[in-house]
């Protein structure tokens, strides 16, 4: 792997805007924070994850509906107050405030761990940022010489001349 | 990149560059702590230490040690229960509902107003906790199938609904925080000399790298949660409201609670935000990053939020009177006139009138002032639910039970050492966390950093108007 090291993230979307149409392809970019529209720029798809979190929601409402009907009406109805304890749809309002806490509590943790895993970062898991730096302040650009038609001296000399403060080999 | 206009006052003052605001930030963590910090964390470990006596105590001996009696059979327990639950509101507001407003200005105090939320829900689930007398079993508040036959939890209950209120706010801003964390434990990773520091932040960021893919998911997921946040925050407090509300006691059973308590929730919670950052930004040197600017939009937050519980106290006042229910009207005019009319006197002159000065700029961008008010405004919004509480019950239906309700040392202990333990937790945290979204300043520097706002204005002035 070939990687560009830049101080500044316009001069790197501007590099890699540049390097993209003249067929150049960079496999990724590594940040101190989200650089915006980077990722139209390589031709990284947007992730799905909030669709996840939904399907998790909707579990958790399925869950807590299943759960209270069980606990409340059919296993052992209790009479509170005269509420009744019969019907699950008739003493709904009850039931309407731990169905959308559930439901919250799934989305969120549901998608929180679909994050963690699908972006690998666990617990013990060693970090893969190219350079220290690109958590501070610069960002650094990866270019897969295999993947290019370009030599490796070729794309080092582009990463020089589009402002990259340092090339390295890993 | 967003464009910001001109007349906005920069966020970021001075001339910072991104390594800057790396330094800035990780400074109290790589560096040593200051002689201030240690007489700090003395005092507040001493209080803290009385608190866990006085609740070893009470687990011990049994709640009888504290004040209550048949007649205000819930008082001092309840109502730091919920003043801390309303502090620890301001915290989520400020990350996920200003996050959904896109105001930048949040950057600076979300993250430790997060960590604020996350100590101050902990203090407020002792309460309960304690209240319950047998500790130990605890865990029965949770619907598990137990030795006794399946007699389950009652789910038409506000208190249960409380239970799950509580932990899902706790367990979803745990998550929310730790999830905007990741990137700034790795900073610290990255720059760490020490093998303590690189090891122990290398397993806290969870070997984040800073991709795309990563920054994309990481930005979906911060929306998302801000998106599931931000009804959450109002059903949690909304709900401890509940408690109260959906009882036929004369005083608590009104309409008007739920949004009436999240407001109060937010006034108190943007309180101890200003009373713990106007601390922190002095003794971290953070001022360049919370300035003036933060400190009067808080203030803005609190004249609002402090002129809706205003309009509330007053609406509840009407209504005890329009509704023509004798004991309403009596719970009333006893808050207002009876032997607890100076904590009613307190709580109207703290809630509703104080904040009213921040109409005056020059008081309102006045950071000492500011200080004081923040304090001032805790201390009315804990008399507020003592008030609720207190005054609602001390006057029972028939007047041989009426009572007085008499703090112990044991109740005062408990609530003061809870300050006692949240100031540990927070004075740690200063040290060991990076107490400002690195990642997310970073991101706004060039859109408004001081410096940079004027190199903006410098360039487009000198660029030729192509308008004709």
């Amino acid at each position: 792997m070939i990687y560009g090291l830049y101080d500044d993230d316009g001069t790197l979307t501007k590099a890699a805007k540049n390097f993209v149409s003249n067929g150049l392809k960079i496999k990724d970019v590594y940040a101190p924070f989200p650089i915006h529209g980077i990722e139209k720029v390589i031709g990284i798809k947007w992730t799905q994850i909030s669709i996840a979190a939904f399907i998790y929601c909707m579990i958790g409402c399925t869950l807590a509906t299943i759960g209270m009907r069980y606990f409340m009406i059919v296993d052992w109805p209790m009479n509170i107050g005269g509420k009744p304890n019969f019907s699950y749809i008739q003493n709904f309002p009850s039931f309407v405030p731990i169905t959308f806490e559930f439901s919250v509590l799934c989305a969120a943790h549901g998608m929180v761990i679909t994050y963690l895993i699908r972006n690998w970062t666990l617990p013990f898991v060693k970090a893969r940022n190219p350079h220290p730096s690109t958590t501070d302040d610069h960002f650094c650009m990866e270019i897969n010489p295999v993947q290019n038609k370009a030599s490796e001296d070729e794309i080092k000399s582009m990463l020089k001349d589009s402002g990259a403060v340092e090339i390295f080999e890993k | 990149m967003h464009k910001e206009a001109d007349i906005r006052i920069p966020l970021i003052l001075g001339d910072k560059t991104y390594h800057d605001i790396t330094e800035d930030v990780c400074a109290p963590v790589e560096g040593k702590a200051n002689k201030l910090w240690y007489m700090a964390f003395t005092f507040a470990a001493i209080v803290a230490l009385w608190g866990v006596c006085c609740i070893i105590y009470t687990i011990g001996r049994g709640i009888g040690v504290w004040g209550l009696n048949n007649t205000v059979g819930w008082a001092w327990d309840i109502t730091n229960f919920v003043w801390w639950v309303g502090i620890g509101h301001a915290g989520t507001l400020i990350s996920a509902v200003l996050l959904l407003f896109r105001q930048r200005w949040r950057m600076a105090i979300n993250r430790s107003a997060e960590a604020m939320t996350i100590f101050a829900v902990m203090m407020a689930a002792v309460f309960p906790g304690i209240h319950m007398g047998r500790i130990w079993v605890g865990y029965w508040v949770f619907p598990l199938p137990n030795a006794f036959g399946s007699l389950w939890v009652n789910f038409n209950s506000p208190l249960l609904w409380d239970v799950f209120a509580i932990s899902t706010y706790f367990s979803v801003g745990l998550v929310f925080w730790y999830v905007g964390l990741l990137p700034d434990f790795a900073t610290i990773r990255d720059r760490a000399v020490k093998p303590v520091y690189k090891t122990v932040y290398g397993i806290l960021s969870f070997g984040w790298t800073g991709d795309v893919k990563a920054w994309i998911r990481f930005e979906e997921v911060s929306l998302v949660l801000a998106g599931i946040a931000t009804p959450l925050v109002f059903s949690v407090h909304s709900i401890v409201s509940m408690d109260f509300a959906t009882s036929v006691i004369p005083g608590w059973h009104t309409t008007i609670f739920p949004p009436y308590f999240v407001a109060g929730a937010i006034f108190s919670g943007f309180a101890m935000v200003q009373t713990l950052m106007l601390t922190l930004r002095k003794v971290v040197g953070l001022e360049s990053y919370i300035h003036v600017k933060h400190v009067e939009y808080m203030n803005i937050i609190i004249i609002i939020t402090g002129s809706v519980v205003g309009v509330a106290y007053i609406t509840e006042l009407f209504i005890s009177w329009y509704s023509g229910v004798e004991y309403e009207g009596y719970a009333f005019m006893n808050r207002a006139t009876g032997p607890y009319w100076w904590a009613y006197a307190i709580m109207m002159s703290c809630n509703v009138l104080s904040p009213q000065i921040f109409w005056f700029k020059s008081l309102r961008t006045n950071l000492t002032f500011t200080f004081f008010m923040s304090i001032i405004v805790n201390i009315g919004m804990w008399f507020e639910r003592f008030v609720i509480i207190v005054t609602s019950l001390h006057r029972d239906y028939m007047p041989s039970s009426w009572e007085m309700f008499h703090p112990t040392f044991v109740d005062v202990g408990i609530y003061i050492g809870t300050i006692g333990i949240f100031f540990v937790l927070f004075l740690l945290y200063a040290r060991t966390f990076p107490v400002l979204a690195l990642n997310e300043l970073k991101s706004i520097l060039k859109i408004a950093g001081e410096a940079q706002k004027e190199r903006n204005r410098d360039t487009n002035a000198s660029t030729p108007s192509n308008d004709k």
